[in-house]
C-alpha cells in the first residue's frame, strides 16, 4: 500500500496545477547491498489521474524516476471543490490511490 | 437460439466500444515493457512507434546544466505543438534510456515536471507526439555523481 501521497492543487481560472509526491523506493535493480548482492528492481510502473471519472493524465514509468517520485501537471476544465484522484501500480502489483479536493 | 447470439453481439459491441473510447476512459494504460527494456535509442523509437522524430524548437526540455546528484535531476517538459498527446523522457546513457511516458488527453497541458535518475553525463531527449508525428528536443546534462550505482 505504501504511505499516502501528498497532493497539492492550485486553481488558476479553469486550469489546475496538480503537484504530487509519492512514497516509493523506486529500486533500479542495479544497486548492490554491502554484501554484493543485487537488490531486485521494484518501482512504480503506471500512474493514472482522473477528474470526475475522466482520465486527465496517464503515465508509464521506468526505474529511472527518482525515489519518492515527484510530478506536476496541469489540466483545463477543473472547478473548485471537485476531486482529483491519483492511482499508481508498481512492479509487484501493489497499488495505492489517493484523492485531493481542488482548492 | 436467437438470444445467445444477441447477447454475444451485445458483448462484442461493448468490447468494441471499450476499444474505441479515447484516452478519456478511466482504464489505466498497459506498461510498455519492450520500450522500457530497450537499450538503444533506435530500438526504443521503434517500441514507441516513433518513426524518425524531428528536432523541433516547439518542444522544450528544461533541466540543470550540471546535476550534482544524478539520483535526483529535476526536469520540466513542455511542448508548444498543438494537440500534443504524448511526452517521453529518454536518457541516452542510462542502462535503459526510457524513463517515462506521459499520455495527455485533450484538456491536459503539455507542461509536466518530474525528477529522474541519471547514470552519467549525457544527452537527455524529450520526445513529443503531436498530430500523429514525433518531435524531440535534446539537452546535455552533466552529472557529477551518478544516480544508478550503489
Amino acid at each position: 500500500m505504501g504511505n499516502p501521497m501528498k497532493i497539492r492543487t492550485k486553481l488558476d481560472g479553469d486550469v489546475v496545477l496538480v503537484r504530487v509526491l509519492m512514497s516509493h523506493v523506486m529500486e533500479t535493480g542495479l544497486r548492490k547491498t554491502p554484501e554484493g548482492e543485487l537488490i531486485p528492481a521494484y518501482f512504480i510502473q503506471t500512474v493514472n489521474v482522473t477528474y470526475k471519472d475522466r482520465t486527465v493524465l496517464s503515465a508509464q514509468w521506468g526505474p529511472a524516476i527518482s525515489r519518492n517520485p515527484y510530478m506536476s501537471f496541469k489540466f483545463r476544465g477543473a472547478a473548485r471543490g471537485e476531486k482529483v484522484k491519483i492511482s499508481w501500480v508498481d512492479s509487484k502489483g501493489d497499488s495505492r490511490t489517493d484523492e485531493a479536493t481542488i482548492e | 437460439m436467437r438470444r445467445p447470439r444477441r447477447e454475444f453481439l451485445k458483448l462484442v459491441s461493448l468490447i468494441l466500444a471499450a476499444e474505441l473510447v479515447p484516452a478519456g476512459s478511466a482504464l489505466a494504460e498497459e506498461w510498455n515493457k519492450p520500450a522500457f527494456a530497450a537499450k538503444k535509442l533506435d530500438d526504443l523509437y521503434k517500441a514507441l512507434g516513433a518513426n524518425a522524430p524531428q528536432q523541433s524548437d516547439q518542444v522544450v526540455l528544461i533541466g540543470p546544466e550540471i546535476a550534482e546528484n544524478g539520483a535526483v535531476v529535476p526536469l520540466e517538459l513542455e511542448s508548444k505543438l498543438p494537440n500534443t498527446e504524448m511526452l517521453a523522457i529518454l536518457i541516452e546513457k542510462n542502462p535503459n534510456p526510457l524513463a517515462a511516458v506521459f499520455t495527455l488527453p485533450a484538456g491536459t497541458l503539455a507542461d509536466i515536471q518530474t525528477r529522474v535518475k541519471m547514470a552519467e553525463t549525457c544527452n537527455v531527449y524529450l520526445l513529443a507526439k503531436a498530430g500523429g508525428k514525433f518531435y524531440y528536443a535534446a539537452k546535455e546534462i552533466k552529472v557529477t555523481l551518478g544516480g544508478c550505482g550503489g
